[in-house]
Protein backbone atom coordinates (compact mmCIF):
# COMPACT_ATOMS: atom_id res chain seq x y z
CA UNK A 1 0.00 0.00 0.00
CA UNK A 2 2.47 2.57 -0.98
CA UNK A 3 1.32 5.86 -1.31
CA UNK A 4 3.18 7.33 -4.55
CA UNK A 5 0.80 9.74 -6.03
CA UNK A 6 2.71 12.55 -3.84
CA UNK A 7 4.50 14.45 -6.14
CA UNK A 8 7.80 14.43 -5.52
CA UNK A 9 9.62 17.88 -4.19
CA UNK A 10 12.23 19.84 -5.92
CA UNK A 11 14.01 19.05 -2.30
CA UNK A 12 13.64 15.45 -2.76
CA UNK A 13 15.43 16.01 -6.04
CA UNK A 14 17.95 17.28 -4.48
CA UNK A 15 18.87 14.84 -2.00
CA UNK A 16 18.61 11.94 -4.55
CA UNK A 17 21.40 14.21 -6.32
CA UNK A 18 23.33 14.87 -3.15
CA UNK A 19 23.39 10.93 -1.99
CA UNK A 20 24.05 9.42 -5.62
CA UNK A 21 27.03 11.75 -5.80
CA UNK A 22 28.35 10.67 -2.32
CA UNK A 23 28.04 7.44 -2.88
CA UNK A 24 30.13 7.72 -6.01
CA UNK A 25 32.85 9.43 -4.18
CA UNK A 26 32.61 6.67 -1.93
CA UNK A 27 33.06 3.61 -4.72
CA UNK A 28 35.68 5.76 -6.09
CA UNK A 29 37.76 6.64 -2.51
CA UNK A 30 36.90 2.82 -1.90
CA UNK A 31 37.73 1.20 -4.86
CA UNK A 32 40.56 3.86 -6.19
CA UNK A 33 43.74 1.98 -4.18
CA UNK A 34 42.77 -1.73 -4.97
CA UNK A 35 42.65 -0.79 -9.12
CA UNK A 36 45.55 1.03 -8.39
CA UNK A 37 47.55 -2.22 -7.08
CA UNK A 38 46.15 -3.81 -10.17
CA UNK A 39 47.75 -1.33 -12.47
CA UNK A 40 51.39 -1.43 -10.90
CA UNK A 41 51.40 -5.10 -10.48
CA UNK A 42 51.39 -4.55 -14.27
CA UNK A 43 53.77 -1.80 -14.34
CA UNK A 44 57.52 -1.59 -14.75
CA UNK A 45 59.48 -0.85 -10.99
CA UNK A 46 60.40 2.49 -11.90
CA UNK A 47 56.98 3.77 -12.65
CA UNK A 48 55.99 2.60 -9.35
CA UNK A 49 58.91 4.29 -7.65
CA UNK A 50 58.35 7.90 -9.76
CA UNK A 51 54.48 7.18 -9.32
CA UNK A 52 53.42 6.42 -5.66
CA UNK A 53 49.99 5.59 -5.47
CA UNK A 54 49.46 7.53 -8.61
CA UNK A 55 48.36 5.06 -11.25
CA UNK A 56 45.28 5.18 -13.18
CA UNK A 57 46.34 2.64 -16.19
CA UNK A 58 49.60 0.24 -15.92
CA UNK A 59 52.78 2.46 -17.12
CA UNK A 60 54.73 0.18 -19.12
CA UNK A 61 52.91 -2.50 -19.27
CA UNK A 62 54.57 -6.27 -18.49
CA UNK A 63 53.33 -9.39 -16.87
CA UNK A 64 57.23 -9.94 -16.03
CA UNK A 65 56.21 -9.36 -11.99
CA UNK A 66 53.71 -12.35 -11.98
CA UNK A 67 55.91 -14.64 -13.63
CA UNK A 68 58.89 -13.98 -10.89
CA UNK A 69 56.37 -13.83 -8.07
CA UNK A 70 54.89 -17.19 -8.97
CA UNK A 71 58.56 -18.52 -9.36
CA UNK A 72 59.97 -17.04 -5.99
CA UNK A 73 60.72 -19.58 -3.11
CA UNK A 74 59.75 -17.55 -0.63
CA UNK A 75 56.14 -16.79 -2.21
CA UNK A 76 55.66 -20.04 -2.94
CA UNK A 77 55.95 -21.16 0.34
CA UNK A 78 53.52 -18.52 1.50
CA UNK A 79 51.29 -19.37 -0.51
CA UNK A 80 51.84 -23.46 0.26
CA UNK A 81 52.15 -22.78 4.08
CA UNK A 82 48.73 -21.05 4.26
CA UNK A 83 46.92 -23.30 2.00
CA UNK A 84 48.10 -26.09 4.30
CA UNK A 85 46.74 -24.03 7.06
CA UNK A 86 43.39 -23.29 5.30
CA UNK A 87 43.10 -27.09 4.80
CA UNK A 88 43.66 -28.62 7.90
CA UNK A 89 42.10 -25.70 10.03
CA UNK A 90 38.71 -25.06 8.01
CA UNK A 91 37.29 -28.98 8.57
CA UNK A 92 38.69 -28.74 12.30
CA UNK A 93 36.51 -25.46 12.84
CA UNK A 94 33.19 -25.84 10.78
CA UNK A 95 33.08 -29.07 13.10
CA UNK A 96 34.33 -27.27 16.34
CA UNK A 97 31.69 -24.84 15.71
CA UNK A 98 28.56 -27.32 14.71
CA UNK A 99 29.30 -29.26 17.92
CA UNK A 100 29.29 -25.99 20.03
CA UNK A 101 26.80 -24.79 18.41
CA UNK A 102 24.46 -27.92 18.46
CA UNK A 103 24.80 -28.37 22.35
CA UNK A 104 23.83 -24.57 22.75
CA UNK A 105 21.04 -24.86 20.60
CA UNK A 106 19.82 -27.77 22.73
CA UNK A 107 16.57 -28.08 24.78
CA UNK A 108 16.72 -29.98 28.28
CA UNK A 109 20.13 -30.12 29.19
CA UNK A 110 20.93 -29.69 32.82
CA UNK A 111 24.40 -28.07 32.47
CA UNK A 112 23.66 -26.31 29.94
CA UNK A 113 23.64 -22.79 31.02
CA UNK A 114 26.70 -23.44 33.12
CA UNK A 115 28.43 -24.75 30.20
CA UNK A 116 27.65 -21.62 28.10
CA UNK A 117 28.58 -19.34 30.82
CA UNK A 118 31.81 -21.09 31.11
CA UNK A 119 32.35 -20.68 27.08
CA UNK A 120 31.11 -17.07 26.77
CA UNK A 121 32.89 -15.56 29.88
CA UNK A 122 35.87 -16.33 27.25
CA UNK A 123 34.61 -13.49 25.04
CA UNK A 124 35.32 -10.74 27.22
CA UNK A 125 38.10 -11.92 29.22
CA UNK A 126 41.44 -13.40 28.52
CA UNK A 127 44.98 -14.55 29.61
CA UNK A 128 46.49 -11.68 27.76
CA UNK A 129 49.03 -11.41 24.89
CA UNK A 130 52.00 -12.70 27.37
CA UNK A 131 50.45 -15.85 29.34
CA UNK A 132 49.03 -17.25 25.68
CA UNK A 133 51.87 -16.96 24.37
CA UNK A 134 53.93 -18.94 27.32
CA UNK A 135 51.24 -21.20 27.21
CA UNK A 136 51.69 -22.08 23.03
CA UNK A 137 55.46 -22.04 23.35
CA UNK A 138 54.84 -24.96 26.35
CA UNK A 139 53.03 -26.41 24.30
CA UNK A 140 55.21 -27.32 21.59
CA UNK A 141 53.11 -25.02 19.23
CA UNK A 142 56.07 -23.24 18.12
CA UNK A 143 58.22 -22.92 14.70
CA UNK A 144 55.64 -25.60 13.11
CA UNK A 145 52.22 -24.97 10.95
CA UNK A 146 50.11 -26.26 14.06
CA UNK A 147 50.83 -23.08 15.62
CA UNK A 148 48.57 -21.05 13.18
CA UNK A 149 46.20 -24.06 12.82
CA UNK A 150 45.20 -25.51 16.85
CA UNK A 151 44.93 -21.75 18.82
CA UNK A 152 42.11 -20.71 16.27
CA UNK A 153 39.99 -23.88 16.42
CA UNK A 154 36.79 -22.50 17.54
CA UNK A 155 35.00 -18.92 18.16
CA UNK A 156 32.18 -18.39 20.02
CA UNK A 157 30.85 -15.94 18.62
CA UNK A 158 31.12 -17.94 15.50
CA UNK A 159 29.66 -20.89 17.59
CA UNK A 160 26.49 -17.98 18.48
CA UNK A 161 25.87 -17.38 15.20
CA UNK A 162 25.84 -21.41 14.44
CA UNK A 163 23.55 -21.82 17.52
CA UNK A 164 21.15 -19.13 16.19
CA UNK A 165 20.71 -21.15 12.97
CA UNK A 166 20.75 -24.47 14.23
CA UNK A 167 17.54 -22.99 16.33
CA UNK A 168 15.68 -22.11 13.34
CA UNK A 169 15.55 -25.72 11.85
CA UNK A 170 11.95 -26.77 12.63
CA UNK A 171 11.84 -29.06 15.63
CA UNK A 172 9.09 -31.79 13.54
CA UNK A 173 12.22 -32.63 11.55
CA UNK A 174 14.92 -33.49 14.73
CA UNK A 175 11.59 -34.84 16.53
CA UNK A 176 11.06 -37.50 14.09
CA UNK A 177 14.91 -38.26 13.32
CA UNK A 178 15.14 -38.80 17.02
CA UNK A 179 11.70 -41.02 17.12
CA UNK A 180 13.12 -42.80 14.21
CA UNK A 181 15.92 -43.45 16.17
CA UNK A 182 18.71 -41.28 15.26
CA UNK A 183 21.81 -40.31 17.22
CA UNK A 184 22.40 -36.75 18.08
CA UNK A 185 25.58 -37.63 15.41
CA UNK A 186 22.95 -38.72 12.73
CA UNK A 187 20.85 -35.35 13.26
CA UNK A 188 23.54 -32.52 13.61
CA UNK A 189 25.71 -34.05 10.31
CA UNK A 190 22.94 -35.55 8.21
CA UNK A 191 19.85 -33.60 8.93
CA UNK A 192 20.58 -29.96 11.06
CA UNK A 193 24.18 -29.57 8.56
CA UNK A 194 22.60 -29.79 5.02
CA UNK A 195 19.84 -27.17 6.29
CA UNK A 196 22.50 -24.62 7.35
CA UNK A 197 24.47 -24.92 4.49
CA UNK A 198 24.05 -20.88 3.75
CA UNK A 199 25.23 -20.09 7.45
CA UNK A 200 28.22 -22.30 7.20
CA UNK A 201 29.30 -20.71 3.82
CA UNK A 202 29.24 -17.78 5.76
CA UNK A 203 31.17 -19.40 8.99
CA UNK A 204 33.55 -20.70 6.79
CA UNK A 205 34.09 -17.39 4.77
CA UNK A 206 34.54 -15.76 8.13
CA UNK A 207 36.94 -18.83 9.61
CA UNK A 208 39.11 -18.82 6.10
CA UNK A 209 39.47 -14.77 5.30
CA UNK A 210 40.68 -14.28 9.51
CA UNK A 211 43.25 -17.42 8.47
CA UNK A 212 44.51 -15.96 5.43
CA UNK A 213 44.52 -12.49 6.48
CA UNK A 214 46.64 -12.99 9.44
CA UNK A 215 50.27 -12.50 10.31
CA UNK A 216 50.62 -11.56 14.17
CA UNK A 217 50.13 -15.19 15.51
CA UNK A 218 52.60 -16.10 12.58
CA UNK A 219 55.19 -13.22 13.55
CA UNK A 220 54.92 -14.52 17.20
CA UNK A 221 55.61 -18.35 16.88
CA UNK A 222 57.51 -18.80 13.58
CA UNK A 223 60.83 -17.99 13.06
CA UNK A 224 61.48 -19.86 10.10
CA UNK A 225 60.97 -17.96 6.77
CA UNK A 226 60.49 -21.08 4.68
CA UNK A 227 56.99 -21.76 7.41
CA UNK A 228 55.92 -18.27 7.18
CA UNK A 229 52.60 -17.96 5.56
CA UNK A 230 51.95 -15.13 2.78
CA UNK A 231 50.98 -12.08 4.27
CA UNK A 232 54.57 -12.19 6.72
CA UNK A 233 56.26 -12.10 3.66
CA UNK A 234 53.98 -9.40 2.52
CA UNK A 235 54.66 -7.77 5.45
CA UNK A 236 58.58 -7.58 5.30
CA UNK A 237 58.85 -6.66 2.07
CA UNK A 238 55.89 -3.85 2.25
CA UNK A 239 56.35 -2.33 6.11
CA UNK A 240 59.87 -3.71 7.15
CA UNK A 241 61.27 -3.06 3.73
CA UNK A 242 63.05 -6.24 3.95
CA UNK A 243 64.75 -7.73 1.13
CA UNK A 244 63.97 -10.81 1.97
CA UNK A 245 62.23 -11.95 -1.62
CA UNK A 246 66.07 -10.46 -3.00
CA UNK A 247 67.89 -13.17 -0.56
CA UNK A 248 66.34 -16.24 -2.24
CA UNK A 249 66.52 -15.04 -5.70
CA UNK A 250 68.89 -16.89 -8.22
CA UNK A 251 69.54 -14.12 -10.45
CA UNK A 252 69.85 -10.87 -8.26
CA UNK A 253 70.19 -8.15 -11.32
CA UNK A 254 66.80 -9.40 -12.54
CA UNK A 255 65.18 -9.06 -9.20
CA UNK A 256 66.03 -5.95 -8.84
CA UNK A 257 64.25 -4.90 -11.84
CA UNK A 258 61.41 -6.13 -10.14
CA UNK A 259 61.61 -5.16 -6.69
CA UNK A 260 58.70 -2.72 -6.27
CA UNK A 261 56.03 -4.89 -9.20
CA UNK A 262 56.68 -7.78 -7.74
CA UNK A 263 54.95 -7.20 -4.17
CA UNK A 264 51.97 -5.46 -6.12
CA UNK A 265 51.84 -8.81 -8.12
CA UNK A 266 52.10 -10.84 -4.77
CA UNK A 267 49.19 -8.63 -3.38
CA UNK A 268 46.59 -9.03 -6.14
CA UNK A 269 47.57 -12.95 -5.92
CA UNK A 270 47.11 -13.00 -2.59
CA UNK A 271 43.75 -10.75 -2.30
CA UNK A 272 42.04 -11.48 -5.33
CA UNK A 273 40.42 -15.13 -4.35
CA UNK A 274 38.70 -13.36 -1.02
CA UNK A 275 37.61 -10.52 -3.39
CA UNK A 276 35.83 -13.13 -5.79
CA UNK A 277 34.22 -15.10 -3.06
CA UNK A 278 32.45 -12.68 -1.09
CA UNK A 279 30.02 -11.18 -2.97
CA UNK A 280 28.79 -14.45 -3.71
CA UNK A 281 27.78 -14.63 0.41
CA UNK A 282 27.25 -11.06 0.85
CA UNK A 283 23.39 -12.02 1.48
CA UNK A 284 24.07 -13.71 4.15
CA UNK A 285 26.04 -11.51 6.12
CA UNK A 286 23.41 -10.19 7.33
CA UNK A 287 22.02 -12.71 9.44
CA UNK A 288 25.62 -13.69 10.65
CA UNK A 289 26.16 -10.22 12.34
CA UNK A 290 23.04 -9.05 13.24
CA UNK A 291 23.06 -12.42 15.97
CA UNK A 292 26.67 -11.77 16.46
CA UNK A 293 25.70 -8.24 18.12
CA UNK A 294 22.73 -8.85 19.75
CA UNK A 295 23.52 -11.84 21.70
CA UNK A 296 27.08 -10.40 21.98
CA UNK B 1 18.62 -33.66 43.01
CA UNK B 2 21.38 -36.08 42.35
CA UNK B 3 18.58 -37.88 40.44
CA UNK B 4 17.91 -35.31 37.88
CA UNK B 5 21.65 -35.14 37.37
CA UNK B 6 22.13 -38.86 37.16
CA UNK B 7 18.82 -39.17 34.74
CA UNK B 8 20.18 -35.70 32.52
CA UNK B 9 23.65 -37.92 32.37
CA UNK B 10 21.73 -40.75 31.03
CA UNK B 11 19.93 -38.94 28.74
CA UNK B 12 22.06 -36.35 27.38
CA UNK B 13 24.95 -38.26 27.53
CA UNK B 14 25.92 -38.31 23.75
CA UNK B 15 25.53 -34.59 23.73
CA UNK B 16 27.98 -34.17 26.68
CA UNK B 17 30.13 -36.21 24.55
CA UNK B 18 30.01 -33.45 21.93
CA UNK B 19 30.69 -30.75 23.26
CA UNK B 20 33.70 -31.84 25.69
CA UNK B 21 36.44 -31.34 22.97
CA UNK B 22 35.07 -28.09 23.01
CA UNK B 23 35.38 -27.59 26.95
CA UNK B 24 38.81 -29.00 26.68
CA UNK B 25 40.19 -26.92 24.07
CA UNK B 26 38.68 -23.72 25.81
CA UNK B 27 40.63 -24.87 28.88
CA UNK B 28 43.64 -25.06 27.24
CA UNK B 29 43.69 -22.24 25.15
CA UNK B 30 41.57 -19.93 27.57
CA UNK B 31 41.18 -20.83 30.74
CA UNK B 32 45.50 -22.09 31.13
CA UNK B 33 46.43 -18.57 30.35
CA UNK B 34 43.84 -17.40 32.48
CA UNK B 35 45.94 -19.33 35.40
CA UNK B 36 49.26 -17.72 33.74
CA UNK B 37 48.42 -14.18 35.19
CA UNK B 38 49.69 -15.17 38.51
CA UNK B 39 52.68 -14.02 36.79
CA UNK B 40 52.16 -10.39 37.04
CA UNK B 41 51.87 -11.14 40.69
CA UNK B 42 55.27 -12.81 40.60
CA UNK B 43 59.10 -12.72 39.31
CA UNK B 44 58.55 -15.25 36.54
CA UNK B 45 62.08 -17.02 36.04
CA UNK B 46 61.27 -19.73 32.98
CA UNK B 47 63.70 -22.58 34.52
CA UNK B 48 61.46 -22.12 38.01
CA UNK B 49 58.04 -22.37 35.84
CA UNK B 50 55.15 -20.62 36.87
CA UNK B 51 54.40 -22.23 39.94
CA UNK B 52 58.06 -22.48 41.13
CA UNK B 53 59.28 -18.41 40.72
CA UNK B 54 58.56 -16.20 43.48
CA UNK B 55 55.55 -14.09 44.44
CA UNK B 56 56.23 -10.53 44.52
CA UNK B 57 52.66 -9.10 44.89
CA UNK B 58 51.78 -5.94 43.00
CA UNK B 59 55.45 -4.57 42.73
CA UNK B 60 54.97 -4.88 38.67
CA UNK B 61 51.57 -3.03 39.37
CA UNK B 62 53.58 -0.21 41.39
CA UNK B 63 56.13 -0.08 38.97
CA UNK B 64 53.67 0.14 36.14
CA UNK B 65 52.60 3.34 37.73
CA UNK B 66 55.64 4.45 37.90
CA UNK B 67 56.30 4.15 34.91
CA UNK B 68 57.97 6.52 33.13
CA UNK B 69 55.91 6.07 29.66
CA UNK B 70 52.94 5.20 31.91
CA UNK B 71 51.03 8.52 31.19
CA UNK B 72 52.29 8.58 28.05
CA UNK B 73 50.70 5.08 26.60
CA UNK B 74 47.09 5.79 28.71
CA UNK B 75 47.51 9.00 27.31
CA UNK B 76 47.85 7.62 23.73
CA UNK B 77 45.64 4.34 24.31
CA UNK B 78 42.56 6.68 25.51
CA UNK B 79 43.12 9.48 22.89
CA UNK B 80 42.71 6.62 19.68
CA UNK B 81 40.41 4.79 21.53
CA UNK B 82 38.40 8.91 21.82
CA UNK B 83 38.74 9.61 18.29
CA UNK B 84 38.12 6.53 16.73
CA UNK B 85 34.28 5.91 18.35
CA UNK B 86 33.82 9.96 18.12
CA UNK B 87 34.44 9.61 14.22
CA UNK B 88 34.31 6.04 13.82
CA UNK B 89 31.03 5.35 15.58
CA UNK B 90 28.82 7.72 13.95
CA UNK B 91 30.30 6.96 9.95
CA UNK B 92 28.56 3.22 9.75
CA UNK B 93 25.17 4.53 10.20
CA UNK B 94 25.53 7.50 8.45
CA UNK B 95 26.07 5.17 5.48
CA UNK B 96 23.36 3.08 6.23
CA UNK B 97 21.23 5.92 6.43
CA UNK B 98 22.11 7.38 3.10
CA UNK B 99 22.21 3.74 1.25
CA UNK B 100 18.64 3.22 2.48
CA UNK B 101 18.06 6.02 1.01
CA UNK B 102 18.91 5.30 -2.57
CA UNK B 103 16.03 4.47 -5.31
CA UNK B 104 17.33 2.34 -7.50
CA UNK B 105 18.03 -1.49 -6.65
CA UNK B 106 21.14 -2.14 -8.61
CA UNK B 107 22.66 1.09 -7.55
CA UNK B 108 22.36 0.14 -4.02
CA UNK B 109 23.32 -3.14 -4.23
CA UNK B 110 27.01 -2.11 -5.83
CA UNK B 111 27.16 0.89 -3.24
CA UNK B 112 26.95 -2.28 -0.64
CA UNK B 113 29.21 -4.61 -2.23
CA UNK B 114 32.07 -2.34 -2.90
CA UNK B 115 31.93 -0.79 0.65
CA UNK B 116 32.32 -4.33 1.94
CA UNK B 117 35.49 -4.85 -0.16
CA UNK B 118 38.02 -3.26 2.05
CA UNK B 119 37.24 -5.29 4.96
CA UNK B 120 38.21 -8.55 3.11
CA UNK B 121 42.18 -7.27 2.59
CA UNK B 122 44.92 -7.47 5.22
CA UNK B 123 45.91 -5.10 7.19
CA UNK B 124 49.21 -6.04 6.21
CA UNK B 125 48.40 -5.08 2.87
CA UNK B 126 46.76 -2.28 3.84
CA UNK B 127 49.13 -1.09 6.10
CA UNK B 128 51.75 -1.18 3.15
CA UNK B 129 49.18 0.59 0.92
CA UNK B 130 48.98 3.16 3.74
CA UNK B 131 52.45 3.46 3.86
CA UNK B 132 52.89 4.05 -0.10
CA UNK B 133 50.08 6.70 -0.30
CA UNK B 134 52.21 8.85 2.22
CA UNK B 135 55.52 8.84 1.85
CA UNK B 136 56.76 12.03 0.74
CA UNK B 137 56.10 12.10 -3.06
CA UNK B 138 52.90 10.02 -2.26
CA UNK B 139 49.06 10.29 -3.92
CA UNK B 140 48.23 11.89 -0.28
CA UNK B 141 51.36 13.66 0.62
CA UNK B 142 50.20 16.02 -2.59
CA UNK B 143 46.80 16.32 -1.91
CA UNK B 144 47.62 17.33 1.39
CA UNK B 145 50.21 19.71 -0.33
CA UNK B 146 47.83 21.00 -2.91
CA UNK B 147 45.85 22.38 0.59
CA UNK B 148 48.67 24.10 1.92
CA UNK B 149 50.89 21.18 4.08
CA UNK B 150 54.19 20.24 4.18
CA UNK B 151 55.30 17.59 1.84
CA UNK B 152 57.07 15.13 3.88
CA UNK B 153 56.70 11.68 5.25
CA UNK B 154 53.40 11.96 6.27
CA UNK B 155 53.72 8.61 8.89
CA UNK B 156 56.81 9.40 10.62
CA UNK B 157 54.89 13.18 11.64
CA UNK B 158 53.33 13.32 15.18
CA UNK B 159 50.52 15.06 13.56
CA UNK B 160 49.39 12.82 10.76
CA UNK B 161 49.39 9.48 12.74
CA UNK B 162 46.08 9.58 14.69
CA UNK B 163 44.22 10.82 11.25
CA UNK B 164 45.56 8.75 9.02
CA UNK B 165 45.29 5.91 11.51
CA UNK B 166 41.19 6.96 12.09
CA UNK B 167 40.72 7.85 8.56
CA UNK B 168 42.13 4.48 6.96
CA UNK B 169 40.36 3.12 10.20
CA UNK B 170 37.15 4.11 8.69
CA UNK B 171 38.04 3.57 4.98
CA UNK B 172 38.06 -0.23 5.99
CA UNK B 173 35.39 -0.89 8.36
CA UNK B 174 32.37 1.42 7.53
CA UNK B 175 30.81 -0.42 4.99
CA UNK B 176 31.66 -3.49 7.18
CA UNK B 177 29.82 -2.05 10.35
CA UNK B 178 26.38 -0.82 8.18
CA UNK B 179 25.45 -4.30 7.54
CA UNK B 180 23.95 -4.49 11.11
CA UNK B 181 22.25 -1.09 10.86
CA UNK B 182 21.13 -1.55 7.16
CA UNK B 183 19.74 -5.26 8.70
CA UNK B 184 17.91 -3.19 11.67
CA UNK B 185 16.29 -0.82 9.49
CA UNK B 186 14.29 -3.35 7.54
CA UNK B 187 12.42 -3.85 10.73
CA UNK B 188 11.19 -0.34 11.04
CA UNK B 189 7.37 -0.42 10.38
CA UNK B 190 6.63 0.95 7.09
CA UNK B 191 3.65 2.48 8.01
CA UNK B 192 5.13 4.99 10.08
CA UNK B 193 6.84 6.25 7.00
CA UNK B 194 3.62 6.45 4.74
CA UNK B 195 2.03 8.79 8.02
CA UNK B 196 4.69 10.71 8.35
CA UNK B 197 4.36 11.23 4.20
CA UNK B 198 0.54 12.23 4.87
CA UNK B 199 1.43 14.87 7.42
CA UNK B 200 3.98 16.39 5.23
CA UNK B 201 7.16 15.47 6.13
CA UNK B 202 9.88 15.10 3.92
CA UNK B 203 12.74 12.41 3.25
CA UNK B 204 15.43 14.39 5.79
CA UNK B 205 12.56 14.78 8.26
CA UNK B 206 11.86 11.17 8.46
CA UNK B 207 15.31 10.21 8.39
CA UNK B 208 15.55 12.07 11.44
CA UNK B 209 12.88 11.26 13.10
CA UNK B 210 11.22 7.62 12.19
CA UNK B 211 14.73 6.21 11.04
CA UNK B 212 17.38 7.02 13.48
CA UNK B 213 14.98 6.53 16.48
CA UNK B 214 14.35 3.04 14.87
CA UNK B 215 18.05 2.14 14.91
CA UNK B 216 18.19 3.55 18.60
CA UNK B 217 18.29 -0.09 19.77
CA UNK B 218 21.02 -1.22 17.45
CA UNK B 219 23.08 1.58 18.36
CA UNK B 220 22.89 1.65 21.69
CA UNK B 221 24.37 -2.59 22.23
CA UNK B 222 26.66 -1.53 19.37
CA UNK B 223 28.27 1.23 21.53
CA UNK B 224 28.26 -0.80 24.82
CA UNK B 225 30.51 -2.97 23.09
CA UNK B 226 32.37 -0.20 22.07
CA UNK B 227 32.95 0.39 25.36
CA UNK B 228 33.46 -2.78 26.42
CA UNK B 229 37.00 -2.71 24.48
CA UNK B 230 37.84 1.16 24.55
CA UNK B 231 41.59 0.03 25.57
CA UNK B 232 41.33 -2.59 22.88
CA UNK B 233 42.70 -0.37 19.82
CA UNK B 234 43.59 -1.82 16.81
CA UNK B 235 46.75 -3.03 18.20
CA UNK B 236 48.13 -4.63 14.65
CA UNK B 237 47.74 -1.81 12.35
CA UNK B 238 49.32 0.19 15.21
CA UNK B 239 51.98 -2.37 15.36
CA UNK B 240 52.44 -1.81 10.91
CA UNK B 241 52.29 1.64 11.04
CA UNK B 242 54.07 3.17 13.79
CA UNK B 243 57.89 3.59 14.36
CA UNK B 244 59.94 5.38 17.02
CA UNK B 245 59.93 8.58 15.73
CA UNK B 246 56.02 8.46 16.25
CA UNK B 247 55.89 6.48 19.65
CA UNK B 248 55.11 9.70 21.54
CA UNK B 249 51.87 9.69 20.08
CA UNK B 250 51.35 5.74 18.83
CA UNK B 251 52.70 3.77 21.41
CA UNK B 252 49.74 2.23 23.39
CA UNK B 253 49.18 -0.07 26.19
CA UNK B 254 48.94 -3.17 23.72
CA UNK B 255 52.10 -2.26 21.97
CA UNK B 256 54.06 -1.37 25.22
CA UNK B 257 53.01 -4.82 26.39
CA UNK B 258 54.37 -6.41 23.08
CA UNK B 259 57.56 -4.59 23.35
CA UNK B 260 58.23 -5.40 26.77
CA UNK B 261 57.01 -8.80 26.48
CA UNK B 262 57.86 -10.30 23.51
CA UNK B 263 60.80 -8.23 22.37
CA UNK B 264 62.06 -7.55 26.19
CA UNK B 265 61.08 -10.83 27.16
CA UNK B 266 60.26 -9.19 30.51
CA UNK B 267 57.42 -11.62 30.72
CA UNK B 268 55.69 -10.88 34.16
CA UNK B 269 55.57 -6.85 34.21
CA UNK B 270 53.94 -7.02 30.77
CA UNK B 271 51.51 -9.58 32.08
CA UNK B 272 50.56 -6.94 34.99
CA UNK B 273 50.32 -4.25 32.46
CA UNK B 274 47.95 -6.38 29.95
CA UNK B 275 45.72 -7.12 33.06
CA UNK B 276 45.37 -3.44 34.13
CA UNK B 277 44.35 -2.93 30.61
CA UNK B 278 42.04 -5.93 30.87
CA UNK B 279 40.33 -4.87 33.55
CA UNK B 280 39.96 -1.19 32.50
CA UNK B 281 37.68 -2.85 29.70
CA UNK B 282 35.48 -4.61 32.51
CA UNK B 283 35.37 -1.56 34.36
CA UNK B 284 34.18 0.66 31.07
CA UNK B 285 31.51 -2.47 29.73
CA UNK B 286 29.77 -2.81 32.72
CA UNK B 287 29.70 0.93 33.59
CA UNK B 288 28.25 1.49 30.13
CA UNK B 289 26.19 -1.40 30.61
CA UNK B 290 24.71 0.20 33.47
CA UNK B 291 24.44 3.45 32.53
CA UNK B 292 22.65 2.53 29.42
CA UNK B 293 20.07 0.09 31.88
CA UNK B 294 18.85 3.13 33.79
CA UNK B 295 18.73 5.56 30.83
CA UNK B 296 16.68 3.59 28.14
CA UNK B 297 15.88 0.17 29.77
CA UNK B 298 18.17 -1.99 27.48
CA UNK B 299 21.05 -3.10 28.70
CA UNK B 300 23.70 -5.82 27.10
CA UNK B 301 22.97 -8.24 30.34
Amino acid sequence: MRIRYIKRSRGDFALDIIITLLMLGLIIVTFYPIWYVICASFSSSTAISTNPGKLLWPKNFGLGAYKKALEHPLIISGFRNILIVLAVALPLNIIMTLLCGYFMAAKNVFWKKYIIGYLMFTMFFGGGLIPTYLNQKSLGLYNNLWALIIPGALSIYNAIICKTAIEAVPESLTESAYMDGAGDFTVLFKIITPLIKPTLAVLLLYYGVGHWNSWFNASLYITKNELLPIQNILRAVLIANSNLLNEGAANKDTMDTYAETIKYAAIVISTVPVLCIYPFLQKYFVKGVMIGAVKG
Amino acid sequence: MSKIIAKDFKRNKVKYLMILPVIIYIAIFSYKPMYGIIIAFKNYRPALGMAGSKWVGFEHFVRFFNDYYFWRILRNTASISALSIIFGFPAPVILALLINEIKNRYFKKTVQTISYMPYFISIVIISGLIKTFTQSDGLITDMAAALGGERKNLLASKNWFYPIYIISGIWQSVGWDSIIYLAALAGIDQEQYEAARVDGAGRIRQMLYITLPGLLPTITILFILRMGGILNVGFEKILLLYSSTTYEVADVISTYVYRIGVLDANFSYSTAIGLFNSLVNIVFLLTTNAVSKKINNSGLF
